[in-house]
C-alpha cells in the first residue's frame, strides 16, 4: 500500500480530500450542535426535577 | 396502532431513546465500510481519474438533500390530515440537515468540476437545481425563525413546504429544459461515465450510511425539542430525564 | 375545494373587486412605484453595460423579466398587509360567501394594478432595448400570461408573511425560487421565437401553469391567511 500515491489522489488531492473534508465537517456539526444542546437541556431539567422534589 | 401511540411525545421520547444507539451504531458501521470501498476498494475511473472518489460522497449527498425534502413534505401533509403536532418538530429538526446535505453536494459538486471543466462552477442543470433547492431549505428556516409563535411557525411552515414540494418537480424540468438550451457541447456532464457495480456499491453503502445518520440526528433532535416542550409535564418528571 | 357559487357569491366578488381597486386608485403611488421602479432596473443594464444594440437585443429578455419579478415582489406587501389593524382581512375571512372566490378578487385587482401596468409599457421598453418585432410581441404575450401567475404564487407568499419583521426580504427568499419556473419558460419563449423557433410548447406550460395557480392558489391563500392571523 503507497501511502504517498493515496494520499496524493493522482495529482487531485486537493480536491478529493477538500470534498471530503468539507462533508466531514458539516456532518459532523450537524451531530455535535444538536449534542451539546441536547445534553444542557438534560442537566438543565435534571437539575430541576431535583430542587422541586 | 403503534404509530398513534408514537404521535404522542409521552411514549415517542423513550422509544427514540431506545433506538438512537442502534442507529447510531449502524450508521458508523456502515460509514466506515462506505469509506473503505470508496476510498481503497474502487478502481479510479478511466476518464476521471481519483476525482471519481468525490463521487461518494456528492452524489450520496445531493441523494439525500431530495431525500429529506420529502420526507419533510410528507410529514407536513400527515401532520395536517391526522393532526400530529410531533410531526412539526420532525420537519423543524430535518430542514437544517437537508440544507447541510444541500450545500455539501454543491461544494463538492464545485470540487468536482474544477478538475473536470475547468471552472470552479457550472450552471449546469443539476448543480442549477441542488442551489435552488437549497433556497428552498433556507427559505423554510427563514421563515420559521421569523415567526415567534411556535404554532403560526409551523403550519405557515408546513405550508411552504408543500407548496414548495409541488414546485419542485416543476422547478427541476425548466432547469433541466433551460439547460439542454444553453448548454454549449463541449461542457461535460456531470453524471460522467456509466455506472457499474465497482463504482455502485460504494455508493449505495454511503447511501445507507448518510440515511442512517439523518434517521439519528433527527431522533437526537427530537428529543431535545420534546425536553424542551414538555419540560413541565408530569409524565417527563416520572419518567426521569 | 376551489369556491362553488352561493347566491350572492358573483355580487360578493365584484363588491371586492371594486373596493380593491378604488383603494388601490386613492394609493396611486402604490401601483406607479412599481412600475418606475421596473423602467429604471431596466434602464440600468444599458448604463452599465453599454448600449451596443446586440447586446440589449441579447440580454433585454432575461432583463426584462428579471425587472418584471423584482417589480412584483415590491408590491406584494401591499396585498394583505394594509388591512391587517384595522380588521377588514378578518372580515374577509368571516365572510359568508366562499371566502377563496373573495380573494381571487383581491388577487385580480393586484394585477390589474401591477402586472397589467407592466404588460402594457413592455413593448415601449422592448423598443427601447432593440428587440425585434417577434421577440417584442412575444415579451407582451409572456407577461400577459406570466404577470398573474407571478400574482397568485406571491399571494400565498404575502400570506405567510403577513405582519412578520423583515418580511420583504423574506417575502422574496420564499417567493423567487417559485418564480423561476415562469422565467425560464417565458425568456425560452420570448428567445425561440425571436430566433423562428415554435414556442407552443413553453406558452402551454406557462398556461398550464397558471390555469393550475388560479385553480388552487386562492385556496391556498386562504388556510394561510387564517394560520397568519390566528
Amino acid at each position: 500500500m503507497n501511502w504517498a500515491s493515496f494520499f496524493n489522489m493522482g495529482g487531485y488531492a486537493f480536491y478529493v480530500w477538500g470534498s471530503y473534508a468539507i462533508a466531514t465537517v458539516v456532518l459532523v456539526l450537524n451531530v455535535w450542535l444538536p449534542l451539546r444542546r441536547y445534553r444542557k437541556l438534560k442537566q438543565t431539567l435534571k437539575q430541576r426535577y431535583e430542587t422541586s422534589s | 396502532m403503534i404509530f398513534q401511540k408514537l404521535a404522542a411525545p409521552k411514549y415517542f421520547y423513550p422509544f427514540a431513546g431506545k433506538l438512537l444507539p442502534w442507529v447510531a451504531g449502524l450508521c458508523i458501521i456502515t460509514l466506515l465500510t462506505g469509506l473503505y470501498l470508496g476510498l481503497f476498494v474502487a478502481p479510479p475511473d478511466y476518464q476521471q481519474g481519483e476525482t471519481v472518489r468525490i463521487m461518494f460522497v456528492h452524489v450520496p449527498a445531493a441523494w439525500m438533500s431530495m431525500f429529506v425534502y420529502a420526507m419533510m413534505a410528507g410529514a407536513c401533509a400527515i401532520g395536517m390530515v391526522w393532526k400530529i403536532r410531533l410531526t412539526d418538530t420532525f420537519v423543524t429538526a430535518c430542514a437544517p440537515i437537508g440544507a447541510s446535505f444541500t450545500l455539501i453536494a454543491l461544494l463538492t459538486g464545485s470540487l468536482w468540476g474544477k478538475p473536470m471543466w475547468g471552472t470552479w462552477w457550472e450552471w449546469d442543470a443539476r448543480l442549477t437545481s441542488e442551489l435552488i433547492l437549497l433556497f428552498l431549505y433556507l427559505g423554510f428556516m427563514a421563515l420559521q425563525s421569523a415567526i415567534d409563535d411556535p404554532r403560526r411557525a409551523a403550519r405557515a411552515g408546513a405550508i411552504l413546504v408543500l407548496v414548495g414540494v409541488i414546485n419542485l418537480p416543476v422547478i427541476h424540468y425548466s432547469v433541466e429544459w433551460w439547460n439542454t438550451l444553453h448548454q454549449p457541447a463541449s461542457v461535460a456532464r456531470i453524471d460522467g461515465p456509466t455506472i457499474h457495480s465497482s463504482i455502485l456499491t460504494p455508493l449505495l453503502v454511503m447511501a445507507t450510511a448518510f440515511k442512517l445518520l439523518f434517521v439519528s440526528i433527527v431522533l437526537l433532535k427530537m428529543r431535545s425539542a420534546i425536553l424542551e416542550n414538555e419540560a413541565d409535564s408530569r409524565w417527563l418528571q416520572e419518567q426521569g430525564v | 375545494m376551489p369556491a362553488t357559487m352561493t347566491p350572492g357569491a358573483f355580487e360578493a366578488w365584484f363588491r371586492v373587486l371594486k373596493r380593491e381597486l378604488l383603494l388601490a386608485y386613492r394609493q396611486r403611488n402604490d401601483i406607479l412605484t412599481p412600475l418606475i421602479f421596473f423602467i429604471i432596473v431596466i434602464s440600468l443594464f444599458p448604463l452599465g453595460i453599454g448600449p451596443e444594440p446586440k447586446t440589449l437585443q441579447l440580454i433585454a429578455p432575461g432583463v426584462i423579466w428579471v425587472a418584471a419579478l423584482l417589480a412584483t415582489l415590491l408590491s406584494l406587501p401591499r396585498m394583505f398587509n394594509n388591512e391587517i389593524h384595522d380588521g377588514t382581512l378578518e372580515q374577509l375571512l368571516l365572510s359568508p360567501q366562499p371566502v377563496s372566490l373573495l380573494i381571487s378578487a383581491k388577487i385580480l385587482s393586484h394585477w390589474l394594478t401591477t402586472g397589467l401596468p407592466l404588460v402594457i409599457i413592455s413593448p415601449v421598453i422592448a423598443l427601447t432595448m432593440h428587440m425585434s418585432n417577434t421577440a417584442l410581441l412575444f415579451t407582451v404575450i409572456t407577461l400577459l400570461i406570466g404577470t398573474p401567475i407571478l400574482s397568485l404564487v406571491g399571494a400565498v407568499g404575502a400570506a405567510l408573511t403577513l405582519g412578520l419583521r423583515g418580511g420583504g426580504v423574506l417575502l422574496a427568499l420564499l417567493v423567487l425560487p417559485l418564480y423561476i419556473p415562469v422565467l425560464i419558460f417565458s425568456t425560452g419563449a420570448i428567445i425561440g421565437a425571436g430566433n423562428g423557433f415554435p414556442v407552443d410548447g413553453q406558452l402551454s406550460l406557462l398556461g398550464a401553469y397558471l390555469f393550475v395557480a388560479l385553480v388552487f392558489i386562492p385556496w391556498v391563500t386562504n388556510h394561510a391567511l387564517r394560520v397568519s392571523l390566528d
